[in-house]
């Protein structure tokens, strides 16, 4: 309905409109003065309307801004032909009403000024006062902008033709300025009138007219002859203060804006305390971190742009300015929510990174301003702060590509303390996943320390708060990518590798039960890592009191390891031990090998009561003391002994059996010739055997229900035997493996293995290594068996 | 026909010429009936001079017992219309009693005539200067002739001419201050002045300046007062806010004004106010009037 209503009013308006414009051109054409002035007052008359909304008030506008130029010229035209322009400018103000007169002044004015008749000066300050005649918002403001549009390219500058001297320039710079002044208070006047119901609109018309306003700044810029020194002590703060004072949100905010965006960037560099001064005192509503982030982006891009400015940014010390500027605002406004003021800060973050990406103590300043600030708020709640404060906290991480960079700034930590644990953990996977990503080398203990300080959110749990609610899946990603940072921690000088190894674990050992399993084991093997490094160097190159000697760490580790036993993580643990055995025994350590062995036994009586993993641990026991050669004859046959005990007490019989076959092999070590029992070898096989016997038995007696196993043990025994009997155990009699072999045969009549395929392809070996020349076929020699008759 | 015409018609045509007549300034005049002629202009002191042409009707004789010329001034009340009250009387004999046959020019001439008022066309009075020919006739009637001239008196510009400056206002509700930068204006003048927003707390759609022309006529009892809105200037658009000062800039040259009258030989006076008038949104007015002097001055150019 109202629409509607606007456009007839529109269409009755515009029709009234060309109507008198014919008429006016035909009195033109006549050249009747007197006339054309009616029919044009007429025609400007039908601006007075106060029923068109803005929109189509300014297409109204437009139809007699055209028609208004013809005037201009009849004007001009009429002046040659004897009539004196002063008369005209006299005649038009005969008007009765005030808007078609003032529209007519502004239009003979333009012409006057172009006359050269009278200076300048005086038709733009009679012309700007008479015009505040019209106090209507919409109307004045659109007169206004009339006004600026005919005299905008006769304004007095330096070298031009109308330029009377150095005053008629102030002049005209006042003369904009007074306008502007003038159209802002129209403008923002607009917002307090008519019903508060209509507010909301009343603001989009408002937006709608912001150009006509700012059209003023951009004259100003375009103005010849305003120079620095004219800006910075007239211009500017004029502007500032009609900004300041108009204490209207929507006008503060698209004027600094347009303050920005309009005059050049020195300028803005060598006024910026003028500018920056200005911003705490606008209104608390204002947006002012789009105020400030557009000043600072267009500052970072003139930085960029041109590298003869960045001395200037020095010179005015931007930075402190900005810096000081922001926490004056965020002083001000005190109602400003957290991600505002983060979000402020995250700009300035951007502009120094950008302008001065060598000045860390600047990054570290801009951080320490946001703890401050932080520090009156207290911990960031709210989704939004938290997620400016995690861009603010990743911009020197991109900027900078290096953690070691970050690790430098002092109050970044600080930040970080003033996370929700959430956040706090989020930003931590980032500053890791940026070590990752960049393969950034981290090679001081110092900044390990630092790092993990950083990233205690990902390695301890916190103060008293613990969630239930951790996704297990996300729980073991976080604490992966610790492991793998834990990985990327590598100096090349030994003693400062020892010295981080120390630091990572003085970080990690404070994770907690859950998160221990996963934290120790690349801790371990990259002191594994070293240890091997330092074996691989020279005996000890630092003397005895370096901490680098493999004892030393190895001494270390156990007690790192022992962290775990006491999470029930015992399998870990034992596994942990047995890696540390073989490095210490690789190191020549036998004290230390024999105690990770005592450790890791003791873990196996102790705390693994699973019998599969009992299995596997046993395995892995054999396994690594399989490879130990520093023992002497004693500790051995302990450890050995002990090994062998475990085997044959494991709860099912064919792990039994497989256990203690495994054992065997504790006697047998190819490399070193005084390892080589090939009777304690035998006996062992013997026993397994008896062991494979029983489970026999047992299969028999319980037939139908029938398992494959004891086929399985004696084919897997029959292999052994063939394994040791090709090393050469002269223990190993042909006689035993016929036996064995008939056993085999036997059982296999009985009943349905299922191993037929092992015990075939078993065969076929023992047939191939009969046909291969040299040794092998002689020891095979000894083996004769009916079944390949 | 033509013959009957003749008749009726007068015996003679009487013209009347001014001795400087082609150079003299001629002045728009409304007569009663609405027309308008244009009258030769003279001013107070001036010698009024000429030539009367009598001029008989072809092959007529005039006999005639005396030929006169009058300067009248006169002052008619429009209820009372047709009554003239001369307060200036000159007579100038022109001829003794005789005939005339043939066209016959008498110059006359009278010097330094004291002619104090303006000629003025009001709504209820008119003051009018009139050279009377008369040629006297005993049975037929006298034949008379009327010529109108204008006067118009110009002064110097008065040596006191005070600013008008004044406060006013409604408690809580208005207060302005206007001012007028003189108290005097001659009939070219501008009006120049501001007007200061000190309260505004009711909505004012608009603010116009109205000249008002104040004419009474009669004395005593009988005064009759009729005023007249000679022109309404819109002087502001829209509704000020506190601080605002409002320029305001009058021509008065495209108004039909006189200079102030006041007690002109005790029959009427004319008087002029400024009225500057605030209109709110609901129509309401809100008005304060001053009287302004006006006067003519010597226009110096023409």
């Amino acid at each position: 309905m109202i629409a509607d209503d606007d456009e007839k009013w529109l269409a009755d308006d515009i029709a009234a409109v060309k109507q008198n414009a014919f008429y006016m051109q035909r009195a033109i054409d006549s050249n009747n003065l007197k006339d054309a002035l009616k029919f044009s007052a007429q025609m400007l008359s039908e601006l007075r309307t106060s029923k068109l909304s803005p929109h189509k008030y300014y297409e109204l506008y437009m139809r007699v801004f055209n028609e208004l130029g013809t005037l201009e010229i009849f004007f001009k035209e009429e002046t040659g032909r004897g009539c004196s322009i002063a008369e005209l400018y006299e005649l038009v103000q005969h008007a009765g009403n005030i808007l078609p007169r003032l529209y007519l002044l502004c239009t003979i004015g333009s012409v006057y000024i172009k006359s050269k008749d009278v200076t300048t000066t005086d038709i733009l300050k009679d012309l700007v006062e008479m015009c505040r005649a019209v106090q209507h918002p919409l109307r004045g403001l659109f007169l206004r902008s009339y006004l600026a549009q005919v005299t905008r390219d006769k304004l007095p500058s330096i070298g031009s033709e109308l330029a009377g001297d150095g005053d008629a320039q102030m002049n005209a710079l006042e003369f904009v300025l007074q306008n502007f002044t003038e159209m802002n208070k129209l403008w923002v006047r607009m917002q307090h009138q008519g019903s508060s119901r209509e507010k909301e609109k009343r603001e989009k018309e408002r937006n709608e007219l912001r150009d006509l306003v700012g059209k003023n700044l951009h004259v100003l810029s375009q103005l010849e002859g305003v120079d620095l020194g004219i800006y910075r002590d007239t211009v500017l703060p004029r502007i500032l203060e009609q900004v300041v004072n108009c204490k209207d949100e929507l006008a503060q905010c698209y004027l600094m804006d347009c303050i920005i965006q309009v005059f050049p960037d020195d300028f803005h560099l060598q006024t910026l305390d003028v500018l920056l001064g200005a911003c705490p005192q606008l209104q608390p509503s204002v947006d002012i971190k789009t105020v400030l982030s557009g000043l600072m982006e267009r500052l970072s891009n003139y930085a960029a742009s041109s590298v003869e400015a960045l001395p200037n940014f020095l010179q005015v010390e931007a930075f402190s300015k900005f810096n000081y500027a922001i926490g004056k605002v965020v002083e001000a406004q005190v109602d400003l929510p957290a991600a505002g003021s983060v979000t402020l800060y995250l700009f300035l973050l951007n502009f120094t990174l950008h302008v001065y990406s060598d000045r860390l103590d600047y990054v570290d300043q801009v951080l320490g301003s946001c703890v401050t600030q932080l520090a009156a708020t207290g911990k960031l709640c709210d989704d939004k702060a938290a997620k400016q404060i995690v861009a603010f906290l990743s911009a020197p991480l991109e900027k900078y590509n290096n953690v070691v960079t970050i690790l430098k700034l002092t109050n970044y930590p600080r930040v970080m303390e003033y996370l929700d644990h959430e956040t706090n953990k989020a930003m931590t996977i980032i500053i890791v996943q940026s070590v990752l990503k960049n393969n950034t080398h981290i090679a001081t203990a110092d900044e390990v320390d630092a790092l993990f300080e950083l990233a205690k959110g990902l390695i301890k749990d916190f103060d008293g708060t613990i969630d239930n609610e951790i996704d297990e899946e996300d729980f073991q990603e976080e604490q992966n990518f610790v492991a793998r940072l834990v990985h990327k921690l590598y100096s090349d000088d030994p003693e400062e590798m020892s010295k981080i190894i120390f630091t990572v674990r003085k970080h990690i050992l404070t994770g907690g039960p859950k998160r221990l399993p996963l934290t120790i084991p690349p801790l371990v093997f990259s002191a594994l890592k070293l240890i091997r490094r330092l074996r691989g160097g020279d005996e000890n190159p630092f003397g005895d009191d370096a901490s680098a000697t493999p004892k030393r760490i190895l001494q270390l580790l156990s007690e790192t390891v022992e962290a775990l036993s006491d999470v029930s993580a015992p399998d870990l643990a034992l596994r942990l031990y047995l890696q540390c055995a073989q490095a210490a025994n690789d190191c020549e350590l036998e004290t230390v090998t024999y105690e990770f062995f005592t450790k890791a036994y003791l873990l196996y009586e102790e705390e693994i009561s699973d019998s599969k993993a009992q299995v596997t641990a046993l395995r892995l026991i054999i396994g690594t003391l399989q490879r130990m050669r520093i023992f002497n004859v004693e500790n051995r046959d302990i450890l050995t002994h002990k090994a062998t005990g475990y085997s044959a007490r494991l709860l099912r019989k064919p792990d039994q059996c497989r256990a203690v076959y495994e054992c065997a092999h504790l006697f047998w070590t190819d490399e070193c010739e005084k390892l080589k029992d090939g009777e304690r070898v035998v006996l062992c096989l013997k026993r397994a055997q008896r062991i494979a016997d029983t489970v026999q038995k047992m299969t028999n007696a319980s037939r139908g229900t029938s398992s494959t196993g004891s086929v399985a043990l004696y084919v897997e025994l029959l292999n052994k035997y063939l394994y040791f009997l090709e090393k050469g155990n002269t223990e190993v009699t042909g006689d035993t493996i016929k036996s064995l072999a008939e056993l085999i045969r036997s059982e296999t009549k009985k009943v349905e293995s299922g191993a037929e395929s092992f015990i075939n392809s078993t065969l076929r070996y023992i047939e191939f290594q009969r046909q291969q020349d040299g040794g092998m076929s002689e020891k095979y020699e000894k083996i004769k068996m009916e079944w390949f008759e | 026909m033509n013959f009957l015409l003749g008749a009726f018609k007068p015996a003679c045509n009487i013209s009347i010429t001014f001795t400087d007549g082609k150079n003299r300034k001629q002045v728009p005049i409304k007569k009663d009936n609405g027309q308008i002629v244009m009258n030769p202009l003279f001013q107070s002191q001036e010698t009024i001079a000429g030539k009367i042409h009598i001029d008989p009707y072809q092959g007529k004789k005039v006999e005639h017992n005396g030929v006169k010329v009058e300067l009248l001034g006169q002052i008619e009340m429009y209820f009372d219309r047709g009554n003239f009250y001369d307060f200036t009387s000159l007579v100038r004999e022109l001829d003794v009693p005789g005939e005339i046959y043939e066209r016959k020019t008498y110059p006359f001439e009278f010097s330094s005539v004291e002619m104090p008022y303006e000629t003025y066309n009001g709504v209820n009075v008119r003051l009018k200067y009139v050279l009377k020919v008369t040629v006297t006739r005993g049975y037929a009637g006298s034949i008379v002739e009327y010529q109108d001239f204008v006067v118009r008196n110009y002064v110097p510009p008065p040596p006191i001419n005070n600013s008008i400056k004044m406060e006013v206002g409604i408690e809580d509700c208005l207060h302005i201050e206007f001012e007028y930068n003189k108290s005097k204006y001659h009939l070219k003048d501008v009006i120049l002045g501001k007007i200061y927003f000190l309260l505004v707390r009711i909505k004012i759609k608009n603010m116009d300046l109205e000249i008002r022309r104040r004419e009474s006529t009669g004395a005593g009892a009988n005064t009759h007062v009729e005023t007249e809105t000679l022109a309404k200037f819109e002087l502001m658009d829209g509704a000020p806010v506190r601080g605002e000062s409002i320029p305001v800039r009058v021509f008065l040259s495209p108004y039909d004004l006189t200079p102030t009258h006041t007690n002109i030989n005790n029959k009427f006076s004319v008087k002029y106010y400024l009225n500057l008038v605030l209109v709110d949104e609901e129509d309401r007015r809100y008005f304060k009037q001053q009287e302004i002097t006006l006067y003519r001055l010597k226009e110096e150019a023409s």
